[in-house]
């Protein structure tokens, strides 16, 4: 089996023991507990999880952008966890990362925009030149080369985030939500382009997601992060046929069976602002509409007894019922949306 | 109506107000620039946090903001004195003037600074950048049309400042229609003067807007 050799290889990343403590207002929030995780060379390694579960927070502990706040992070066998700041930098080098908002500088051109990580590491004009040019070919926008961010489309402006992240040769492509911006057929573009990467350079990739659909379609290995932990990990193979916990059923199984997935399935966001009333808004529309309601995901924050921040909510199958609880919720001054 | 020996009076005053302004201006970006990105780069949660520093800074930035400039012109004059041998005449002015617009340059700096993607910024470290890399490679240039925007206002707001200066005899327009206007009512005075305040101000006004505007290359 081709995947008992894969676990063989050098773990280009390692994960020891990571522990991630967030200080809020009052006490602490644990983002990331006792992690584990090994990542060999030449990988495309999925972390999915669920809005919160702390996938964001994990690949931002691989290039340190957070701090862990105990447990150590080795590249290439290397505790960079403690190493210096300016040594971290030049470890960053060979990290690139790229964002679901792409994060390109508006006042650059696409082809400045590729230079940039090459003007940090300092390498010479003639080089970085012919570097930007190779890397706006690899990513098929060539023609590109002097448009703004503001002249590209979505996909676009990921592959040129993409050429950017691999300016300096990285080792290491972090992915975090890179194509949940994106529309479906430009994410399974922007999918075939990282897989052709991984194949041609060898770089290996972590990529962070929501979606079921992006770990199937190119991951070799997952990690299923909820509540903080590591569910589960493996071969994407063995996850899959094999799923050994709860969640890891729930990520999977809503996904193979497209029938169920329609309506029941839709998703709203409810936005709570200073107009919002701080009582307990869902647990009346409850009782009013009979309205059963699922939390997907929320974080609220109660400051002066207003509640701020945003709930994701699946409602009952029975379309009235959901009719008449969005229209309790939006007299209640709380802004409804979809979500996808 | 006019008195013809006025018109190189005038003439004289605006040249003084250009001078003061656009020297007050220059100098007080000297100081203010730092101070703002200081400001921003030292806070919590910022690229190099400096609690300290960024206490000092606010504090000194918001005493210095809150006095009013009549009172701060005339509580300087010895400081003045010290810097520039005199405290009447265009010259002196620059003192106050840069004393007063500084920190109000830091706070317009910081806020234009503040309002450059924090995602960028996430970007730029992961890609290795050095806080003195962040600062000329990505906040300032980032920022661009907003600090020009910036620099609009903050001309327009010193240039009302110096006319204020007229009081003590500090020269420009502002000092005429003072002197001539207020002093000797000479009403003809006082409206020539104030509208040629209004042209000047509209001038930097528009042409920093349309600067700002093409610069940007968001849209």
């Amino acid at each position: 089996m081709e995947h008992i050799e894969k676990q063989e290889t050098q773990a280009i990343i390692e994960i020891k023991n990571l522990k991630k403590v967030f200080k809020v207002k009052d006490g602490q929030v644990n983002a990331l507990d006792d992690i584990n995780l090994k990542i060999g060379q030449g990988e495309i390694y999925g972390i999915i999880g669920m809005s919160g579960a702390g996938k964001s927070t994990l690949v931002r502990c691989i290039n340190l952008l957070e701090k862990p706040t105990s447990g150590q992070v080795f590249i290439d066998k290397k505790d960079i966890s403690a190493i210096e700041e300016k040594e971290l930098r030049t470890v960053r080098y060979s990290l690139g990362m790229i964002f679901q908002q792409f994060n390109l500088l508006s006042q650059r051109t696409a082809e400045q925009n590729i230079l940039f990580p090459l003007e940090i590491a300092g390498v010479d004009k003639e080089t970085a030149k012919k570097r930007t040019a190779e890397l706006l070919s690899l990513v098929g926008l060539a023609d590109k080369a002097k448009a703004y961010p503001s002249q590209l489309s979505g996909g676009q402006k990921q592959r040129i985030a993409i050429a950017r992240a691999l300016a300096n040769n990285p080792k290491i492509l972090l992915c975090d939500e890179a194509t949940s911006a994106l529309d479906p057929s430009t994410t399974k573009a922007i999918l075939k382009l990282l897989k052709e990467i991984n194949e041609k350079l060898g770089i290996t990739i972590v990529i962070i997601t929501h979606e079921m659909s992006v770990v199937e379609e190119i991951c070799t290995h997952v990690a299923i992060i909820d509540k903080s932990h590591i569910a589960e990990e493996g071969t994407v193979e063995e996850v899959f046929r094999n799923p050994q916990t709860e969640i890891a059923r729930k990520m999977i199984l809503p996904e193979r069976d497209d029938v169920q997935t329609d309506l029941a399935d839709q998703a709203y966001r409810l936005v709570f602002d200073e107009h919002s009333s701080s009582e307990a808004v869902i647990a009346k529309m409850v009782v009013e509409t009979k309205c059963l309601v699922n939390i997907l995901h929320a974080e609220l924050q109660n400051i002066e007894g207003v509640s701020y921040g945003q709930m994701v909510v699946q409602f009952g199958d029975d379309d009235r019922g959901r009719d008449k609880a969005i229209s309790y919720l939006k007299a209640n001054q709380i802004l409804v949306e979809e979500v996808k | 109506m006019w008195d013809p020996t006025m018109t190189p009076l005038i003439i004289k005053g605006i040249f003084e107000t250009l001078y003061m302004t656009l020297a007050s201006t220059f100098l007080a970006y000297v100081l203010g620039i730092p101070m703002g990105i200081l400001l921003v780069t030292s806070e919590e949660g910022g690229i190099k946090p400096f609690k300290a520093l960024n206490l000092l800074l606010n504090i000194v930035v918001n005493i210095t903001r809150s006095i009013p400039f009549l009172i701060l012109l005339i509580a300087v004059i010895p400081f003045t004195r010290l810097i520039t041998g005199t405290s009447i005449g265009s010259t002196a002015t620059i003192v106050p003037l840069v004393l007063a617009a500084a920190p109000f340059i830091a706070r317009l700096v910081e806020s234009s600074l503040k309002e450059v993607d924090q995602g960028i910024v996430e970007a730029s470290l992961s890609m290795g950048a050095s806080p003195m890399q962040i600062v000329t490679k990505v906040l300032i240039p980032e920022a661009k049309p907003s600090l020009l925007m910036g620099a609009a206002i903050a001309v327009t707001t010193i240039l009302g400042y110096s006319a204020m200066a007229g009081i003590v005899g500090g020269g420009g327009l502002g000092d005429i229609a003072i002197r001539f206007g207020y002093y000797r009512y000479e009403t003809g005075v006082m409206i020539v003067t104030v509208v040629l305040l209004v042209i000047i101000v509209q001038f930097f006004q528009e042409v920093g807007m349309r600067i700002a505007q093409k610069s940007d290359k968001r849209k």
